[in-house]
């Protein structure tokens, strides 16, 4: 069993958007440094660090989690997604561009927390209705836009990712 | 909000943990889930030299049905027992409360024994642990001990634990035939910390018993009788035994206030779910 002393900085190896990485980090670093501070992956946002705000969710074998509360070392072997992972080249995911077309976004903080929710949300059940798309989102903060936009958003989303109609 | 320096130990086995545990004495502490705890880290509210991760230990993975009580690792997940298939059928109250633990963002990290070590006055799981009258396993590397709900939590987010000791599993009494079982809470906002949180159960004989959280440092426990003569007197005396304080989330009298109707409403839930 390994024993990492405070001020060893071993690699932890894991899956970042479906490539192998292996960031050097000592035990006290949070998850969401080492992938802004590391990796350079700074799509991700830190806002509170204490696990309220949610700007900083990612996916953590498929599940979304907060990066501020999961030590860098508890990444070790795990599939982690990030917002970087939405987009194909320069098209917008279908979320992301619902996100766009609702105006569910204006200063952009929140966002990148919010879409990993969502895109989890949907994958795991892609019917999902209102009321689980507003518990899912009661998990993030967001300050510019009343909610609304996003909710409108990710029903035209859920709409579009199925291949209904367009608007909900 | 960054976490002070501190040693750690990814225990794959359950003799390791506690040997780093012994070593590391009152400076050591357990990481599972890391939701309670990492905040206390990034607010240096908490400063161990040592953190043993627990995660990677298949034993404490497990969840299991012994006759009739159901044992729960200590690195099983929130969302783990949330899904699990026997939940509704099995632990109805647990399956009713398990929504209102903090986010599902922080239940797929966070554990259910976890929640117990941490004992906060609001949180949901110590309440139906105690409402059930479960109890706490614990263990040292030479002594594994039990000890009931009610007697591990001690006050405000301070419990039975020992320098040296983790939590194991916790065992919550199985859903017994012809009881009633019901959980209803008030919070600002899904998700956030309860004002106050109730747990009833009723049994066969129409007796029922209300636990309240939220309010006092630990949940707290009402026996009420089949009679509902006097009924709303014994829940508002048992309001005020409670001592509410105002804070910055309620008043002291809206919690009271609360627990005398949610606290009426949850066991009127209670008795008529009775199967």
């Amino acid at each position: 069993m390994p024993r990492l002393t405070k001020d060893e900085k071993p690699a932890v190896r894991f899956t970042l958007n479906g490539r192998a990485v292996s960031p050097e980090a000592p035990p006290r670093m949070l998850l969401s440094d080492l992938l802004r501070h590391e990796i350079g992956a700074t799509g991700t946002h830190v806002g509170c660090e204490h696990g309220v705000c949610g700007a900083c969710t990612v996916q953590v074998d498929g599940a979304p989690v907060r990066a501020c509360l999961m030590l860098a070392q508890q990444a070790q072997g795990c599939d982690i997604r990030t917002v970087e992972a939405l987009a194909e080249g320069p098209e917008l995911s279908p979320l992301q561009a619902a996100f766009r077309e609702h105006f569910a976004l204006q200063c952009g903080f929140c966002t990148a927390g919010i879409l990993m929710t969502l895109d989890a949300l949907f994958a795991s059940q892609p019917e999902a209705d209102e009321a689980t798309i507003r518990e899912a989102l009661s998990g993030h903060l967001c300050r510019c836009t009343g909610y609304a936009p996003i909710v409108q958003a990710a029903l035209a989303a859920r709409n579009r990712i199925k291949g209904g109609p367009i608007d909900a | 909000m960054k976490p002070a320096p501190f040693d750690y130990v990814a225990a794959t086995d359950l003799s390791e943990a506690l040997d780093a545990l012994q070593e590391g004495g009152s400076d050591a502490r357990v990481i599972a889930g890391g939701q309670s705890l990492v905040p206390m880290l990034n607010m240096r509210l908490a400063r161990p030299a040592t953190l043993v991760d627990i995660t990677r230990i298949p034993e404490l993975s497990r969840i299991e049905a012994k006759g009739d009580q159901i044992i729960i690792g200590a690195a099983v997940r929130q969302a783990t027992l949330e899904s699990w298939p026997d939940l509704a059928d099995r632990l109805p109250l647990v399956r009713a409360a398990i929504s209102w633990v903090g986010h599902t963002q922080l239940r797929n990290r966070g554990t259910v024994c976890g929640s117990v070590a941490h004992a906060d006055p609001s949180a949901e799981l110590p309440l139906c642990l105690l409402a059930l009258g479960g109890t706490v396993t614990l263990r040292r590397r030479r002594k594994t001990r039990t000890v009931a709900a009610r007697d591990f939590f001690q006050g405000m987010m301070s419990t039975d634990l020992a320098p040296g000791e983790m939590i194991t599993s916790v065992s919550i009494p199985a859903r017994k035939q012809g009881t009633g079982y019901a959980f209803r809470e008030v919070a600002r906002r899904h998700g956030d910390f309860a004002i106050v949180a109730c747990a009833a159960i009723a049994r066969p004989d129409g007796s029922s018993t209300l636990t309240v959280g939220g309010v006092a440092d630990t949940p707290q426990t009402l026996d009420l009788p089949a009679d509902t003569t006097g009924r709303d007197d014994r829940l508002n005396e048992f309001a005020w035994h409670l001592q509410a304080r105002d804070d910055l989330h309620a008043t002291a009298r809206y919690r009271r206030d609360l627990v005398r109707r949610l606290g009426r409403t949850t066991l009127k839930e209670a008795l008529s779910c009775r199967d």
